[in-house]
């Protein structure tokens, strides 16, 4: 990678992780990135062909639970009570459909 | 006699069983304690004192009808912000949870409610477990007890610093990379992240789910056998919890670690090493030679690319498990908010701590279009690597003998402007969370300035009792244990 290349855009990747940045937090933040950008570079010293990716600490499958009961269910009272907003058992949120 | 705050859990069940005192006197010594030290230490984000002595007082309830429920029956257990405890705030130190309070118990507060232990008190930490020295935190600070102006370390920084200065017996951390074993390591006290899958991690909210264990600190290695012992068990609720079968940790301390092969990475000497915690560790294996043990010079050779590869794949699964807290169904909402995009990120702007953003930033960038292979895909590759390092070197030996951290507790401030420094602290911890094995740390000396010094004991894959007794045997025949700060 070329060295403009590694530079993060910042506002692009902020929009991505829906982030608000302030714009010292982004002057701040591309600085100290881009140095431990450089940092990770490390990683291009080892030869990795042919090596498989490790996701997992132990090699488990997919895991079912046994046929699908319903357990315990939190009252919608508590759930309700954790929105910073509802109404008539829903979550208000701003317009999502134009 | 000991203060009660500063006994062991054996020692307090013998004075419970024979009414030398009751569990809410037990309380109360640890409430005051925590009272009397609270204001420098700064261990706690939240106590509720009326429900630990009503917890207290069902434990005496208990005992005066003959169904005391074990080694935990009364026993205040401290408890990082980052587990569910049904009812209690839950904030993981940051402002985007500002008065949320947990609708359910994670389940290792299940089953230490149903060995009898008293739920106490939310433990300070870095902001979404984000962090080397508990200075992340929107909630203020946490002091080392050892020496006020310095950092306890972290995430677990609260969880260290109450038990090394009794505000709780034990307490419970979590480790994705360190955070557990690094701040025992810096307040003098024992930290020790398990086996990968071997506790249920249901309620505790994920940072980076492919390294996040959670954990026993306490002031002694059989009080984190004992609370390891509490925790452990399958649970069909965390999908990456596995099925083993039970050990009795504390009784397999004192089986005869002897003869056991010790293996000392070459890696973890070299440049960047504090001399005095050197010198303290080579003095700590010398004892072990002495005493029988055989030690063996082993390679880790991938060591210097643990830093890395952890950041990479930690503030990854970070960037994907945090987009949770969106201000829609819980977490702070943004007043400013015009349309449901700006509902998402205003409020995660407004919520999130600079680390926490930091990372964010860092996990997003490394798994977007176009840097994937090149970073997210190759740290993977690396971490087999690491991995395959290890199963190299425990061919060899029964356990690895490490520092704990590069250096002692630094001063507050010193590191919080220049991240990549304070990533490098973790540089002899995060390999053990990559490759999923169980770590303890356990005081093995103090430098010049009166900062305690951690030695890292590293396991096979379900080798807790060894690495147990292992330590247990240089406690025994030391008197950190037994050490306590001026505060």
């Amino acid at each position: 990678m070329s060295e403009s290349d590694k530079k993060i855009d910042i506002d692009y990747v902020a929009q991505l992780a829906r982030l608000e940045l302030s714009d010292n937090d982004k002057e701040k933040l591309s600085g100290q990135l881009n140095d431990i950008l450089v940092y990770f570079e490390k990683l291009n010293s080892v030869d990795v062909d042919g090596i498989e990716p490790m996701a997992h600490a132990h090699k488990v499958d997919n895991v079912w639970r046994e046929g699908d009961e319903l357990g315990p269910v939190f009252p919608k009272e508590v759930l309700k009570a954790m929105a910073p907003e509802s109404r008539d058992d829903q979550v208000v949120v701003p317009k999502v459909v134009e | 006699m000991t203060d009660l705050f500063y006994s062991d859990i054996s020692t307090l069940n013998k004075g419970l069983d024979s009414k030398s005192f009751s569990a809410v006197e037990l309380m109360q010594s640890v409430i005051d304690r925590t009272d009397a030290v609270e204001a420098k230490i700064n261990a706690f984000v939240d106590r509720d004192i009326e429900d630990a002595l009503k917890q207290a007082r069902a434990s005496d309830e208990r005992r005066a009808r003959g169904e005391n429920l074990g080694a935990f029956d009364g026993i205040p257990v401290g408890i990082k912000d980052i587990l569910a405890v049904k009812d209690q705030s839950l904030r993981c130190a940051s402002k985007v949870l500002e008065g949320y309070r947990s609708p359910y118990d994670a389940t290792c507060i299940t089953k230490l409610r149903n060995a009898g232990a008293v739920i106490w008190g939310r433990l300070n930490m870095d902001e979404f477990a984000m962090g080397s020295s508990t200075e992340n935190s929107a909630y203020g600070v946490t002091a080392n007890p050892w020496n006020l102006e310095c950092i306890p370390g972290g995430s677990s920084g609260g969880s260290a610093a109450a038990v090394s200065a009794g505000e709780a017996i034990v307490s419970l951390g979590t480790d994705t990379g360190g955070s557990i074993r690094q701040p025992a390591a810096l307040c003098g006290v024992v930290g020790m992240k398990p086996t990968y899958g071997l506790i249920s991690r249901y309620g505790l909210v994920a940072f980076a789910s492919s390294l996040d264990q959670v954990g026993p600190l306490s002031r002694s290695v059989k009080d984190s056998a004992l609370l390891l012992e509490a925790i452990t068990g399958h649970d069909p609720l965390d999908s990456t919890s596995l099925n083993q079968a039970k050990v009795d940790y504390s009784s397999a301390l004192d089986a005869t670690a002897k003869k056991k092969t010790l293996g000392v990475p070459k890696e973890f000497f070299q440049e960047g090493i504090d001399p005095e915690i050197k010198e303290a560790i080579e003095k700590a294996i010398d004892w072990y030679r002495s005493e029988g043990y055989a030690i063996e010079e082993i390679s880790l050779p991938h060591s210097e690319l643990c830093v890395p590869v952890y950041y990479i794949i930690a503030t990854a699964e970070a960037s994907s498990n945090l987009a949770r807290f969106d201000g829609v169904r819980y977490s702070h909402r943004s007043k400013d908010a015009e349309n449901i995009l700006e509902l998402f990120s205003k409020s995660r702007g407004e919520g999130f701590g600079e680390e926490v953003k930091r990372r964010i930033i860092l996990g997003t960038y490394v798994l977007s279009s176009g840097y994937y292979d090149a970073y997210y895909l190759r740290a993977q590759k690396v971490r087999s690597l690491i991995r395959q390092d290890f199963e190299q070197a425990f061919t060899k030996v029964d356990a690895i003998i490490t520092p704990t951290t590069p250096t002692p507790a630094f001063k507050r401030g010193e590191k919080s402007d220049d991240p990549l420094a304070m990533y490098l602290n973790d540089i002899y911890t995060i390999s053990v969370n990559l490759a999923g094995l169980p770590a303890l740390s356990l005081p093995v000396g103090m430098t010049q300035n009166n900062l305690p010094i951690g030695m890292q004991v590293i396991g096979k894959a379900f080798g807790e009792a060894d690495i147990l007794s292992i330590a247990h045997d240089f406690e025994i025949n030391h008197g950190y244990k037994d050490m306590r700060p001026q505060i």
